[in-house]
């Protein structure tokens, strides 16, 4: 049957074909054209999951763990999941207030409603605890696990340094970090960021709509793990860190002590000291900020950035370049003229008197054979011929440059050469009148207390050093840092470093030594006493090695502010280092007990108000 | 003719098999991809009866068994009782008004305890048979308005009952039956007023109304002077009717959309139309329906690979949204195909009422076509961003028992009317 309405089934197919060919074309569109759908599904669908490796540990020379990590966990909050919540019930679980829980929920919400931003940073395992089991009951909410370094012992803070968060600085630096990831800042933390840190994993993982996780993409081909930090085997001795921390409470200045034969650092410290567990977590912004506010400078290096003049402990190589380049011989004797400013003893009739009385005459005329050795009828002339010598073997004594110890922010002092004062004075315009003050240690000479620490090494070991170094080896090989075996020698001969050492012995044990108060009965101290001029009162320097055969330990001292000397104040500070370290234990307990609550160092004018640091 | 050819011919059942290989191919590549949408590798078993791919399976049983039924039943029991089914649809519309449960804020299913049941996706296929049945009656004169006025009445109650349900997707599929009316000499004028109507309303909102009434006004003068060589008073009139409409139309826009329409249908036109960019609001489902399709490419991404929907991306993705799946996984060429399959079987059923010999089945048959296409075009066209978003099911092809069972009745008893053709003169 047919009607007059048949032609119209031909207009009905054509409006289906039509539609159909507007879908086609559409869908070719969208599939085949537009690219931009395809990078839209690739960045919402897929999720990269940074997977942190834990930081290596830290452990001192004897095995003993220095640092390690605790787990810290975030509080996660996706607000778009967050359904049905007892806000009440929740702020008395996790232990904030309503109006903290509105404020951190806006933040979060103006993040992203629909991504997960971080509700609570670093809450403790503790905290944690206490409401771990009712988690589940709040929708949207979920834990991220994260790790904070640990400090079993609140000691070496400087050697060890700190981690933080990266900055800008270090994101531009290094394209390895993201925000967020945290970095060593200072200490062996910064030194051997790369070795600790280890190396990220990667996890690509699919999600949902609303970021959860629902499975591993392409069954994982694309991950990768994490590659675990590698362990510092350090050459701290905790105890005698730990002691020497101790000794030095209440007081301002640094101690650093070597193994000579090694170059190992045994113990360094910046006084005042602080404890490293204050810059960790969510305490560490404020504390910081007290530490960097503190008159008394605890962030302060002093061991590696303090440049103060060497005083008197600079004779001894003052003595040993003179000797080696023959202006004096070791039985050469000046009278104590007080040329310049000199205590009362009796003249000195050989190097080893010099030393033991540390006449400040004798080494006037020394080093004005050094500097003048008559080479050039001009004076001027000699002098910058004499100061070029000087000051080359000055840098053999580790002087004058930066030591390449493994840690950061390392000053290099300075020992003054012609061009230095070529620009100060002009071209010969200078002569050994005008710089004598570094005879002495005085003047333009500047060493930090590594430097000097590393001076009573090349007296021990007769004429020679190793870098200081403070990480034995690290990682599972062992891997070791073949520059810290490389044999530093002066190339001055070591009959000459005989007489040093015989010195130094006599400083504390022989009649009219400086250093009687650094004896040890039963142990054979070298030293030298130091007193660096300086604003307010003196800072008080002492050198030892010991024993004087065979040495175990090289140790520098420095109080600042000290009046009395290097005698008075850092010898019997430094007695106890060394009595500690080869012993074990102190058994002059009186001389331990009275400096170590003793405070020598003169009152700094306090302008600041200083707040006492809040504890973890 | 002879009694006993007569007696042949009428025993001959001759089942057209193309349109039901088209069906089950669109059924079970649809099945595929629900498993795809709603696949995780905790549940890949596919006879799961909690899964949706398992309960699927299971309504294809029932629809497949219903479909046989249907193909074994005289084809008389449908056309002479299509006022009954009529009249029991209806009731049923009218209970779910009453017992039916809230689902995504349309009222529209009856809960039988083990089963949900969706009265509305019947009423298409009910309205179908009885105005067909209506349209046949040898006495019937389509010039009469009072038999006009039935027609609309046969297919705007049920239309009206399942907008009361707040079911705005499937009331609008009603529409639907302006096809065969016009199959059957409705002026072609109703369709073009429909498509300037739809012109005008997104005109409107996308330009201001008084540039869009002056275009009318030049077009209108250019009608009347340049196009037309004769004019007379009733042409006058005739254009100044029609712009006057046309502006009242204009201005009653903002009337309509403001106070008529809800404020998530108008979201979703604001989206198609652009003029709101909120990927994650609004826009959100049509916006991730895009990326899940565009990223499919070519070829796509293989079955059970699709990260998009598979990750839940698309609200809906099994239902209203499955086409993505499709274009995810199986890329533009399944996309195509898909379309292909759909397109012909649509044009086939045209074929197929074309050579009917009885009004009944050949009404029926363009009801048929009809519905589908409305369908298809409405939920195709929302999921790649063509249409607002308007919640129907792509049929034989998303999930869901009701629309799967009401569609298979709907084209198996034309098939089966189509078989006994040239018994039923």
């Amino acid at each position: 049957m047919s009607n007059q309405y048949t032609h119209r089934s031909g207009i009905v197919k054509i409006i289906f074909i039509v539609v159909g060919a507007v879908f086609v074309l559409r869908l070719s569109m969208l599939q085949l054209f537009d690219k931009e759908y395809k990078e839209k599904a690739k960045n919402q669908s897929l999720r990269n999951i940074t997977q942190y490796p834990a930081r290596g540990l830290m452990y001192d020379r004897n095995g003993q763990l220095l640092v390690y990590n605790e787990a810290v966990y975030d509080l996660m909050v996706i607000p778009r999941m967050v359904k049905d919540l007892d806000t009440g019930y929740f702020c008395r679980a996790v232990g904030i207030s309503r109006e903290e829980f509105d404020m951190r929920m806006e933040k979060a919400y103006t993040y992203s409603p629909y991504s997960a931003s971080i509700f609570m940073k670093q809450i403790s395992k503790e905290d944690f605890g206490r409401w771990e089991n009712v988690l589940y009951k709040f929708k949207g909410f979920y834990i991220s696990k994260r790790t904070l370094r640990i400090y079993d012992k609140p000691i070496a803070a400087h050697v060890l340094g700190y981690v933080g968060e990266v900055n800008e600085h270090d994101l531009e630096e290094n394209p390895y970090y993201k925000r967020g990831d945290y970095i060593g800042k200072s200490g062996l933390e910064a030194s051997y960021e790369e070795e600790l840190r280890g190396v990220k994993g990667k996890k690509v993982m699919q999600v949902d709509v609303h970021n959860r996780e629902i499975g591993s993409y392409m069954h994982g081909q694309l991950d990768t793990m994490p590659l675990e930090g590698m362990n510092l085997y350090t050459t701290i001795d905790a105890d005698l860190q730990e002691y020497a921390e101790k000794v030095m409470a209440n007081k301002r200045g640094c101690i650093v002590a070597i193994e000579p034969s090694t170059g190992e650092v045994l113990a360094l410290l910046s006084a005042p000291c602080y404890d490293p567990n204050l810059l960790v977590g969510r305490i560490r912004g404020e504390n910081f900020m007290k530490l960097n506010s503190d008159i008394s400078k605890p962030l302060f290096n002093r061991a590696l950035q303090a440049q103060y003049p060497p005083g008197s402990i600079f004779k001894v190589a003052q003595a040993m370049i003179a000797l080696h380049l023959g202006v004096i011989t070791p039985s050469t004797g000046f009278v104590c003229d007080k040329v310049i400013g000199c205590h009362n003893h009796p003249s000195a009739r050989s190097v080893q008197e010099a030393i033991k009385m540390s006449c400040n005459p004798y080494f006037y005329y020394t080093y004005r054979r050094v500097i003048q050795q008559g080479k050039f009828k001009n004076i001027y002339k000699d002098s910058q011929y004499g100061l070029t010598v000087w000051h080359d073997y000055m840098n053999r004594f580790g002087f004058g440059y930066r030591l390449p110890i493994d840690l950061p922010n390392v000053k290099k002092g300075n020992i003054p050469d012609t061009a230095f004062y070529n620009k100060w004075y002009g071209r010969e315009k200078w002569a050994f009148t005008t710089i004598y003050s570094n005879s002495i240690g005085q003047g333009e000479v500047e060493v930090v207390p590594l430097q000097m620490a590393n001076l009573a090494c090349i007296v021990a070991n007769r004429g020679y050093f190793y870098t200081p170094h403070l990480v034995r080896f690290y990682g599972p090989d062992s891997t070791k840092n073949p520059e810290f075996y490389v044999k530093h020698e002066t190339g001055i001969e070591r009959e000459y470093f005989d007489i040093a050492a015989k010195g130094m012995y006599d400083v504390v044990h022989g009649a009219g030594g400086t250093a009687h108060k650094a004896d040890i009965p039963g142990i054979d101290v070298c030293g030298k006493t130091g007193t660096a001029e300086n604003y307010g009162n003196d800072h008080s320097v002492f050198i030892a090695f010991a024993p004087k055969d065979k040495p175990q330990i090289a140790v520098a001292v420095y109080v600042e502010n000290a009046q009395g000397g290097g005698g008075t104040w850092a010898a019997p500070i430094a007695s106890l280092i060394i009595e500690k370290y080869i012993r074990g234990e102190v058994k002059r307990k009186d001389v331990e007990k009275y400096y170590t609550e003793i405070n020598p160092c003169q009152k700094l004018p306090l302008t600041r108000r200083v707040k006492k640091p809040k504890k973890r | 003719m002879m009694p006993a050819n007569r007696m042949s011919a009428a025993e001959k059942k001759r089942y057209d098999w193309v349109p039901i290989m088209l069906y089950l191919v669109i059924v079970l590549f649809g099945w595929l991809n629900i498993y795809a949408a709603c696949y995780d590798e905790t549940h890949a078993q596919v006879f799961d009866f909690s899964r949706q791919h398992g309960k699927q399976l299971l309504w294809m049983g029932v629809a497949f068994l219903i479909a046989v039924c249907v193909l074994l039943i005289h084809p008389r029991v449908f056309s002479n009782g299509s006022y009954i089914i009529y009249g029991v649809v209806l009731i049923l519309l009218v209970a779910t008004l009453f017992i039916g449960t809230v689902t995504n804020g349309g009222q529209s299913w009856i809960d039988f305890g083990a089963f949900k049941f969706q009265p509305s996706e019947f009423a298409k296929f009910a309205t179908a048979l009885a105005v067909a049945k209506y349209i046949s009656a040898i006495d019937i004169d389509l010039t009469l308005p009072r038999t006009r006025l039935t027609l609309a009445l046969l297919v705007l109650v049920p239309a009206g009952l399942v907008l009361l349900q707040h079911d705005t997707g499937s009331a609008l599929v009603f529409l639907a039956f302006l096809l065969p009316f016009f199959r059957e000499g409705l002026s072609h004028y109703i369709l073009l007023v429909g498509v300037l109507a739809i012109a005008l309303f997104v005109s409107a909102l996308l330009i201001n109304k008084f540039l869009l009434m002056g275009i009318l006004f030049v077009i209108c003068l250019l009608y009347l002077f340049v196009w037309l060589s004769k004019r007379t008073a009733r042409t006058y009139w005739r254009t100044a009717g029609f712009f006057v409409l046309c502006c009242l139309f204009t201005l009653s826009v903002d009337f309509t959309f403001e106070h008529v329409l809800e404020t998530h249908q108008r979201n979703r036109i604001y989206v198609l139309l652009g003029k709101v960019e909120d990927p994650r609001g609004v826009g959100y489902n049509v916006d991730q329906a895009k990326i899940a399709i565009g990223s499919g490419g070519l070829i796509g991404k293989g079955f059970l690979n699709g990260t998009i929907t598979k990750a839940d991306f698309v609200p809906e993705q099994e239902t209203d949204f499955i086409f993505c799946t499709v274009g995810e996984e199986w890329g533009f060429v399944g996309g195509v195909l898909l379309i292909a399959a759909y397109v012909g079987l649509l044009v086939y059923l045209v074929t197929m009422a074309e050579r009917q010999r009885s009004v009944f089945a050949r009404f029926y048959g363009y009801s048929v076509a009809s519905i589908l296409f409305f369908h298809f075009a409405i939920n195709v066209g929302m999921v790649l961003g063509l249409v607002p978003v308007i919640g129907i099911p792509l049929p034989y092809f998303s999930y869901g028992g009701s629309s799967l069972i009401a569609f298979t009745l709907l084209l198996f008893i034309f098939i089966r009317q189509d078989a006994d053709k040239n018994a039923l003169i």
